[in-house]
C-alpha cells in the first residue's frame, strides 16, 4: 500500500496525543497527578496539540475537504465514520479537563470525571482507527488480530514516553512515570514482533488462480497488463518495498521505537537533574522517529489483493 | 446511507463475461470509456493522454492471463470491471454515504457530490474496481450504465450497458442474476459461471464463465509457454524515497 504521508503523519501524532491523553486521565483518576497549572498547559497542550494537527493531517489525504462533515454521518457502519466521530467528542472532556486543570489549577472531584472520560473516549478514538485497517479483508497484513493491538500498544507507549519526559522537564521527578513507560514497551514491543513474525510467515488466502478463477486449467500469471502505464490502482494498491529494505528499516524500527527509549528512561529514571529531563526528552523524541518508521512500514510492507491481477503471485 | 439495504430486492442487474469467447480487442474498455465520458460520472478524466505517461480513469480495463503449461495451456482474455457485490465493502467503509448500493437493482454507485475523496472504499475492493479523479477529488466507478440502462430516450435494444452492445463476440451479457429463470442466469447455471475471489465473501453479482475444454488435438507438441510479462520496479516517487533507498542499498 501506498504509504502516504499524511495518513502516517495523523496516525503517529494522534495516536501519542490520545495515548498521553488516556494516561493524564488514568492518572488523575489514581489521584498521582501534580495539580500545576504550568504542567496542565504543558501536558494536555502537547497532547491536543498532536492530536488536533494530526486531525488537520488527516485531512490533506482528501481529495474535498470541504466536505469533511458528511464523515459524520455513517457511524452505523464506517469505522472512519466512528474515527471522525469519537475524534470530534473527545475534544468535550478533554476540553473541561484543562478547563479545570490549567484554569483552576484542580485535577480532582468533577474535573477527574471529565478526564476519565477524555481517556475513555481517547482509547475508543485509537481502537476506531485501527478497525479501519484491521476490517479490510483485501489487506492480508492489516486484516489480523495483530492490528487494533499495535495501534492502541503504541499510542500508549509513546504517549508514556512524552509523559515521562514532561514530567522531568517541569521538576516533577517519579517513580510510577518511568514505570509505566517500561510496562507499555513490553506489550507494544511484543505485539510489534508478533506482528513482524505473522506477515512473514502468512499470506493471503487469495492467489492468481482464485482471483482469475482459472486455478482448474493450471497455475497463473499475467501475460498483458491492462494498461500501458500506472494507473491509480497500481500506484495506491502496488507499491512494493524491496525485502532487503523492509528488513534494514524494521531494524531501525526496533532501535529507535524500543531500544534507544528503554535505555535513556532507565537512564533518566529515578533522578530528577537537567540531564534526566534532556535523556526522557531524548527518550520521548527516538521513540517519535521509531514510530513513524514503523508506520510507514505498516503502509509499505502491505499487499493487497488487487496486485495478483497486475502479475504478483502472491499477496 | 452505507449501511446496506435491510431488504434488497430480488433483482440483481449484472454482467456475465465468457472468458471463453472473448477475443480481448478492449471495445468494452474504450466503449466505456466513451459513454461514461459524457455520461453520469462525466468527465472521467485522462492526464497527459498523448504525452509519454498516459494515464486516466477508466471503468473496465482488459487483462490477459496465461493459464497452464504446454499443450495445456491457455491464454485467457479477462476484462475485470465492478462486479456490484451483494456484500460490497467498499459501500460500508464509506464515511459519508456517497458510496450506495440500490435496494431496487442491486448496483453500486457513488454520490459524487456527498464524496470527500478519502479513497477508503478503493482500498476496500479486491478487484480494483474504483478509480480515483484527482482533478474532481472524488472516487469514480462503473455504474452499470444507469442513464443506458433505463434510458426511454434509447431505442429498448439498446438499453444495455455500453461494453455489452460494443462486444463484437457476444462475450459480455446483461441481466437480473436475482431471476434464476432470466437468460444470464441459465446461462451461468449450464456453463458453470462462477465468482472471483470467492474466498473475500463479498458475493459479487457478476459471473465469469470459464474457458469451454479445448478440443483434443492428437498432434500436441510440447508447447512452451510465452514468458511472464514482468514489470520493473516502480520508480522512487520523490527525492526523499530514492535518497531512502541510495541510503538503504549501502
Amino acid at each position: 500500500m501506498h504509504p502516504a504521508y499524511s495518513v502516517i503523519f495523523f496516525t503517529t501524532a494522534s495516536g501519542m496525543g490520545y495515548g498521553l491523553l488516556i494516561l493524564l486521565g488514568v492518572l488523575a483518576q489514581a489521584e498521582m497527578l501534580p495539580a500545576s497549572r504550568l504542567l496542565g498547559l504543558a501536558s494536555l497542550g502537547i497532547a491536543l496539540s498532536a492530536v488536533t494537527f494530526g486531525l488537520l493531517s488527516s485531512m490533506r489525504h482528501l481529495g474535498r475537504p470541504e466536505r469533511v462533515l458528511r464523515a459524520y454521518t455513517q457511524w452505523r457502519s464506517s469505522w472512519l465514520s466512528r474515527e471522525g466521530v469519537l475524534a470530534t467528542m473527545t475534544y468535550v472532556p478533554a476540553g473541561l479537563f484543562a478547563a479545570g486543570w490549567i484554569g483552576f489549577g484542580d485535577v480532582g472531584g468533577i474535573w477527574r470525571f471529565c478526564g476519565l472520560a477524555a481517556a475513555v473516549l481517547a482509547g475508543c478514538t485509537v481502537y476506531s482507527t485501527g478497525m479501519i485497517y484491521a476490517t479490510l479483508r483485501p489487506i492480508h497484513a492489516w486484516c489480523n488480530r495483530w492490528v487494533v493491538p499495535t495501534y492502541l500498544s503504541l499510542a500508549l507507549f509513546t504517549g508514556a514516553l512524552w509523559l515521562n519526559a514532561i514530567l522531568l522537564l517541569f521538576g516533577h521527578a517519579t517513580a510510577a512515570a518511568p514505570l509505566v513507560v517500561l510496562l507499555t514497551l513490553l506489550p507494544a514491543l511484543y505485539i510489534k514482533w508478533r506482528y513482524w513474525r505473522f506477515i512473514g510467515s502468512t499470506r493471503a488466502t487469495s492467489t492468481p488462480e482464485t482471483a482469475t478463477g482459472l486455478g482448474p486449467i493450471g497455475k497463473v500469471r499475467l501475460l498483458d497488463p491492462p494498461r500501458t502505464q500506472t494507473t491509480y490502482v497500481t500506484r495506491e494498491m502496488g507499491y512494493r518495498i524491496a525485502r532487503k529494505h523492509a528488513a534494514k528499516l524494521r531494524r531501525y524500527g526496533y532501535v529507535f521505537l524500543f531500544a534507544i527509549p528503554f535505555v535513556l528512561t532507565v537512564a533518566a529514571a529515578g533522578t530528577a537533574s537537567w540531564m534526566a529531563a534532556g535523556a526522557a526528552a531524548a527518550a520521548a523524541l527516538s521513540g517519535s522517529v521509531g514510530v513513524v518508521v514503523e508506520r510507514w512500514l505498516f503502509f509499505a510492507e502491505a499487499k493487497h489483493v488487487v496486485t495478483l491481477y497486475h502479475g504478483a503471485q502472491a499477496a | 446511507m452505507t449501511s446496506l439495504p435491510r431488504d434488497p430486492g430480488p433483482k440483481k442487474l449484472g454482467l456475465v463475461i465468457d472468458l471463453d469467447t472473448c477475443v480481448g480487442c478492449h471495445a468494452c474498455a474504450l466503449s466505456c470509456k466513451e459513454w461514461n465520458a459524457g455520461g453520469v460520472a462525466a468527465p472521467l478524466p485522462d492526464w497527459d493522454p498523448y504525452g509519454a505517461e498516459p494515464d486516466g480513469v477508466w471503468f473496465n480495463r482488459v487483462h490477459a492471463f496465461e493459464a497452464g503449461d504446454g499443450a495445456d495451456g491457455r491464454t485467457v482474455h479477462f476484462p475485470r470491471s465492478c462486479l456490484h457485490c451483494d456484500e460490497p465493502a467498499c459501500v460500508t467503509v464509506c464515511p459519508t454515504g456517497a458510496s450506495y448500493k440500490r435496494q431496487e437493482d442491486g448496483i453500486v454507485l457513488v454520490d459524487e457530490d456527498l464524496c470527500i475523496g478519502c479513497k477508503l472504499c478503493s482500498w476496500a475492493c479486491p478487484y480494483g474496481a474504483r478509480e480515483y479523479d484527482h482533478d474532481a477529488g472524488v472516487m469514480k466507478k462503473c455504474t452499470l450504465c444507469i442513464d443506458r440502462i433505463y434510458n426511454t430516450n434509447l431505442p429498448e435494444a439498446e438499453r444495455v450497458p455500453a461494453c455489452v452492445a460494443a462486444c463484437p463476440t457476444s462475450a459480455r451479457h446483461f441481466g437480473d442474476l436475482g431471476d434464476p429463470e432470466s437468460p444470464v442466469a441459465r446461462l451461468v447455471a449450464e456453463r458453470g459461471g462462477y465468482d472471483l475471489m470467492p474466498e473475500m465473501d463479498y458475493r459479487p453479482v457478476n459471473k465469469y464463465l470459464p474457458p469451454r475444454p479445448k478440443h483434443d488435438h492428437a498432434a500436441s507438441g510440447p508447447g512452451s509457454a510465452v514468458s511472464p510479462v514482468t514489470e520493473p520496479e516502480p520508480e522512487g516517487e520523490s527525492r526523499f524515497l530514492r535518497w531512502l533507498d541510495a541510503t538503504l542499498s549501502r
